[in-house]
Formats: structure tokens, C-alpha cells, sequence
């Protein structure tokens, strides 16, 4: 870890932060705050619910949701903070190495007198900083809103806790893939395509599973490993499918210090 | 001592030539002049000294120790200015600075005011605003704030006007003079010329030679001019004369051989003037290429 590459990251990243995490709180704010007319009409919204095409409940993630209680609610919304938090953590996965290349400025870093491990391993810290940041606005804001919003419907702690942690390893999963990834492409034009693509895709898959009721795909999703309805539902995670994520996670890092340790640097030709 | 040293030194870009067998020694407190055109390997070779790519094949060491293996120590010692300038757009010039400074054991913060008043650089500019040849006034100063023992100069005169380029000379022979070694890659010859000892011609990826200035200058071909009344060219078409041209009372041709059989060949003839001179390194290396 060299503290100057960290802090240089860092203030790149530090707007994007500013974006995102302001965003997310938002969108949370905006949805919480609804949740009490809701509520209001709990009975009637959940009869039709049940109306509705099974088929389209489950892509939208519904089927088995009470959305009158606000953890059932919660977990409903939660699936595009997820996505937010997907598509940040794919943006900073893919740039962290790539951005550099593209700009040229990977020659103007390699050639001080810091090795590549090191490198890596500041940029990695930062990107990871940035993220714990915006986890730690999500965490407070929905903490805030809920129980500013839950009205007069009680909610258990301990689901809450659970699935807003989730999202530091489901964002690690994001991150660490989009770095793989940038390593194994020759050169990323642009990394929002990448991020976009990545973060829409796994959403995609975990949506399209659940309608045809394939369960190879959740296999590979983390929108699946970190379901918030399983988790509101269950009071835990889904410990096999969380442990493939972990899985991920340090296949991907790992082979992303190798291909880094042994990448050739494009040059301006 | 040599300071660099490479051992059949070959690259490849998956089945493209970058560079094939190249070895050669740098002493220590040289300027070596690396020429070649543009494509023929000058870049892939330094980019390799510094480890930015691995070689297919061969190996290098700087202060005799392993380039890649001891990178990220050697580099302490080693200044790069590469022929293409990039840095982060949104910095300041000055913060740009600090960060290149940040990067080395020794403290760089007078030695960066002196290079940066020296070359009349802008430090509270944003990178983005800066012309080419500011950009690249920015890569002498982050190059050299370090006070390296060993400087990799990748065509470093490309975007300075003729006075900025000759302050520069000034500061690489300054550096010098306190011992500093200087790997010069340029393709105009003037300046290697007038910069270096030593050079290494390098075409298509191989080294095709590495001599003195000097001696490549005086076992090549001479440059003659016979002006003279009434002159007949075909009395001058002895062997080892090549580009007889003939105009209006004037012979031009090269020369490569024994002089004596050249002057016999001249005093045939009643001369107005005659001029025999050495090529420039220029007409050296067109000859390379032909």
C-alpha cells in the first residue's frame, strides 16, 4: 500500500462518491416516504397483488411480498438500491486499471519506483474505500427514513441488519469481476457501457430466473446470492449462494494481481 | 561500468515486431544516441529497461541489477521522458509535481522550483489547459526533479520551440557533466549529433550498428566536389565511387576507399577547387536505410 497512490485515488473517486452516495439516499428517502399511503391501503394492494400473472410478480420480485409491513416494503425497493450499488461497484472495477491505460497516464505511474503489487493493491483500497463510504450513507439514510416513514408498522432489527450488510460483499462482487474483466479485455474505450452492462446483466439473469424458474442462473447472480426478500423473509442469508459470491470475489482478485503483475502496458502508437 | 546492459533483448506484440536480439552496453556517464525512424523499436526498448512491458525473450540489467526483477528499486534512480506526454488532465501542474515527488525517498521540492523557473512553466495552470509543448515541459521537470542517476530520453525535443530545446540541451549536458548517464532516442540526427558519443542504429527491430560518432564518420564514404574548366565524369568513375552526378563545371560523388588512389585521380585533372568533406550523420544514416 503506498499512501500517495491511495490518496490520489481516492480524490478521483471522491465526486463519483458524493454522486452516488447522494443518489442512493434519495432514492430511499423518495421511496420510504411513500410507504404510509401505502400501507394505508395494505389490503386492497395485496389482493391486487394477487391478481396480477404470477410471471410478472417474480420478475419483478414480489411474489411472496407483503408490501404492507415496511420490511417487506423495504426489501421490495431495495432491489434497485441494489442495482445502483451494482453499477457503482462495475464502474470502479473496470476503471481502476483501465482509465489509466486509456489515458496514457499508466506510463507516467508504472515508471516511478513502486511495483505493480503495490499499485494495485492502493488503487484496490481506495475504490474499496469510496464504496464502504456510500454503504455507510446507505446504512444511515435507511436506518433514518425507515423509521422516520414505518408509520405504525414494527419491523425486526436483525433482517434489516443483515440485508444492509449485504451490500459490502455484494458490491466487492462488482468490483472485483469489473477489475478481472478490464485485465482480461485488451483495452475498455469506455467503462460506463462495461459497469452499465454488467450490473443490468446480473439483474437480468436474476430476474429472468426467477420467471422461467431456473435455478442454474442464481447460481451465478449476486442479486440472487443477496435476495432482499430472502433475506427479509428468512432473517438470514442464503449461506451457500452468499458463499459462492465470497468465491468469486477472491478468484477474481487473485487472478487480478497476476494478470496485472504480468500485463503489458499499451504504448501511443 | 556499464549502466545498461542488454542481452539479446527480443520482443514481440503477439506476432508484431517490437524489437529482436538487441544487445548493447551503456557506460556509465555517456549520452548514448539511439536513432532509428519512427516504427523501429526505439520506444519498445526503453519501455522495456522500464519494465512498462516484459520481454519475449532475452534479458536486461540497469546498474547491473535485473530490470524487471529490481524495478521498483532501480527506478529511484532512473528519470523517463516519454516522447508522448500524458497526465492526469484535472491536476494542477504543481500537484502533479508533488505527486511525481511523492514517489522518491529524497526530497525533490527545490530541485522541481529550480527546473520548473528554468523552463518558465506554469505551476498553477490545470494539465487540461496546457499546449503540447507545455505538457511536455511538465514531463522534463517530473523526469528530472528526482535528480536521477540515469535518464531515459524517449525523442524529448518533439513540441519545444528552438528555445526551449536548447535550454534543454543545456540542462542534459549539466546533468551530464555531474555524471549523469543519458539514454538519448531521437530520429533527428542533428541533435544526436551534437548530444552524443556513441550511437545505436536500429532498423525494422534490430540493431544494425553501434560506433562513435566519429568512427562512423571517418570509415564512411567522403563527400567530394571537383570544379574545374572542362571536366569529363567519366575519369572520375573509379571503384569506390558511387552518385557521380556531373553539372555545369562541377563534379559531385562519394568516395569510400583508399585516398591516395582518389587524390592520383584528381591531380589528372586542372581543378578551380576541391572539397572533400566527412558526411553528416544524417547521409550516414540514409545510407542505413537505403
Amino acid at each position: 500500500m503506498r499512501a500517495n497512490i491511495f490518496q490520489q485515488e481516492f480524490k478521483m473517486h471522491l465526486r463519483s462518491v458524493i454522486t452516488w452516495a447522494v443518489s442512493v439516499a434519495a432514492l430511499i428517502f423518495v421511496f420510504t416516504s411513500i410507504f404510509s399511503s401505502f400501507a394505508k391501503d395494505a389490503a386492497l394492494l395485496n389482493e391486487m397483488m394477487a391478481n396480477f400473472p404470477e410471471a410478472l410478480l417474480t420478475a419483478f420480485g414480489l411474489n411472496g411480498v407483503n408490501l404492507a409491513t415496511i420490511l417487506g416494503y423495504f426489501g421490495f425497493l431495495f432491489l434497485f438500491v441494489q442495482l445502483c450499488l451494482a453499477i457503482q461497484a462495475a464502474n470502479y472495477g473496470f476503471g481502476m486499471v483501465s482509465i489509466e491505460e486509456r489515458e496514457w497516464t499508466a506510463d507516467f505511474l508504472l515508471a516511478k519506483p513502486v511495483g505493480r503489487t503495490q499499485i494495485l493493491t492502493s488503487k484496490l483500497l481506495a475504490a474499496l474505500s469510496s464504496l464502504l463510504i456510500t454503504d455507510v450513507v446507505v446504512w444511515v439514510s435507511s436506518l433514518v427514513f425507515i423509521n422516520l416513514f414505518k408509520a405504525d408498522s414494527a419491523y425486526e432489527t436483525n433482517p434489516l441488519l443483515l440485508l444492509l450488510l449485504s451490500i459490502v460483499i455484494f458490491q466487492l462482487f462488482f468490483l472485483a469481476v469489473g477489475l478481472v474483466i478490464s485485465l482480461l479485455v485488451k483495452r475498455i474505450r469506455s467503462v460506463t457501457p462495461y459497469a452499465m452492462g454488467l450490473g443490468f446483466g446480473m439483474y437480468v439473469l436474476s430476474a429472468f430466473g426467477d420467471m422461467l424458474g431456473e435455478s442454474v442462473l442464481e447460481l451465478i447472480t449476486p442479486f440472487k446470492h443477496f435476495n432482499p426478500n430472502y433475506i427479509v423473509q428468512h432473517g438470514a442469508w442464503d449461506t451457500p449462494l452468499v458463499l459462492i459470491s465470497v468465491a468469486v470475489i477472491v478468484i477474481s482478485l487473485a487472478a487480478s494481481y497476476i494478470l496485472y503483475t504480468r500485463r503489458n502496458i499499451p504504448a501511443v502508437v | 561500468m556499464s549502466v545498461i546492459e542488454a542481452n539479446h533483448l527480443t520482443k514481440y506484440y503477439g506476432k508484431a515486431r517490437g524489437i529482436v536480439d538487441v544487445s548493447f552496453q551503456v557506460d556509465e556517464g555517456e549520452i548514448f544516441g539511439f536513432i532509428g525512424p519512427n516504427g523501429a523499436g526505439k520506444s519498445t526498448t526503453i519501455r522495456l529497461f522500464l519494465s512498462l512491458i516484459y520481454p519475449t525473450g532475452g534479458s536486461a540489467t540497469i546498474f547491473g541489477k535485473d530490470c524487471i526483477k529490481y524495478g521498483p528499486q532501480l527506478r529511484q534512480d532512473i528519470g523517463y521522458l516519454p516522447s508522448d506526454v500524458f497526465y492526469y488532465e484535472r491536476m494542477k501542474v504543481i500537484d502533479l509535481l508533488k505527486y511525481s515527488a511523492s514517489f522518491y525517498a529524497r526530497d525533490c521540492t527545490q530541485r522541481m522550483h529550480e527546473l520548473a523557473d528554468l523552463m518558465e512553466l506554469e505551476l498553477n495552470r490545470r494539465i487540461e489547459d496546457l499546449s503540447y509543448g507545455n505538457k511536455k515541459k511538465v514531463g522534463i521537470v517530473q523526469g528530472l526533479l528526482h535528480q536521477p542517476k540515469l535518464l531515459f530520453l524517449d525523442e524529448p525535443t518533439a513540441g519545444l520551440d528552438p528555445l526551449m530545446q536548447r535550454k534543454f540541451f543545456q540542462l542534459i549536458q549539466e546533468e551530464n557533466a555531474r555524471g549523469v548517464t543519458v539514454f538519448f532516442s531521437s530520429h533527428i540526427l542533428g541533435e544526436v549529433q551534437r548530444m552524443c558519443s556513441r550511437v545505436g542504429i536500429i532498423k525494422e527491430g534490430r540493431m544494425i550498428e553501434i560506433a562513435d560518432i566519429k568512427t562512423l564518420q571517418q570509415n564512411n564514404y567522403k563527400k567530394v566536389l571537383v570544379e574545374a574548366a572542362a571536366l569529363d565524369a567519366a575519369h572520375f568513375d573509379i571503384p569506390g565511387v558511387t552518385n557521380l552526378e556531373h553539372t555545369n563545371g562541377s563534379v559531385r560523388f562519394f568516395y569510400k576507399g583508399d585516398v591516395n588512389a582518389l587524390m592520383r585521380t584528381i591531380s589528372g585533372v586542372t581543378v578551380s577547387n576541391v572539397t572533400i568533406e566527412e558526411p553528416t550523420l544524417e547521409e550516414i544514416f540514409m545510407h542505413y536505410y537505403e
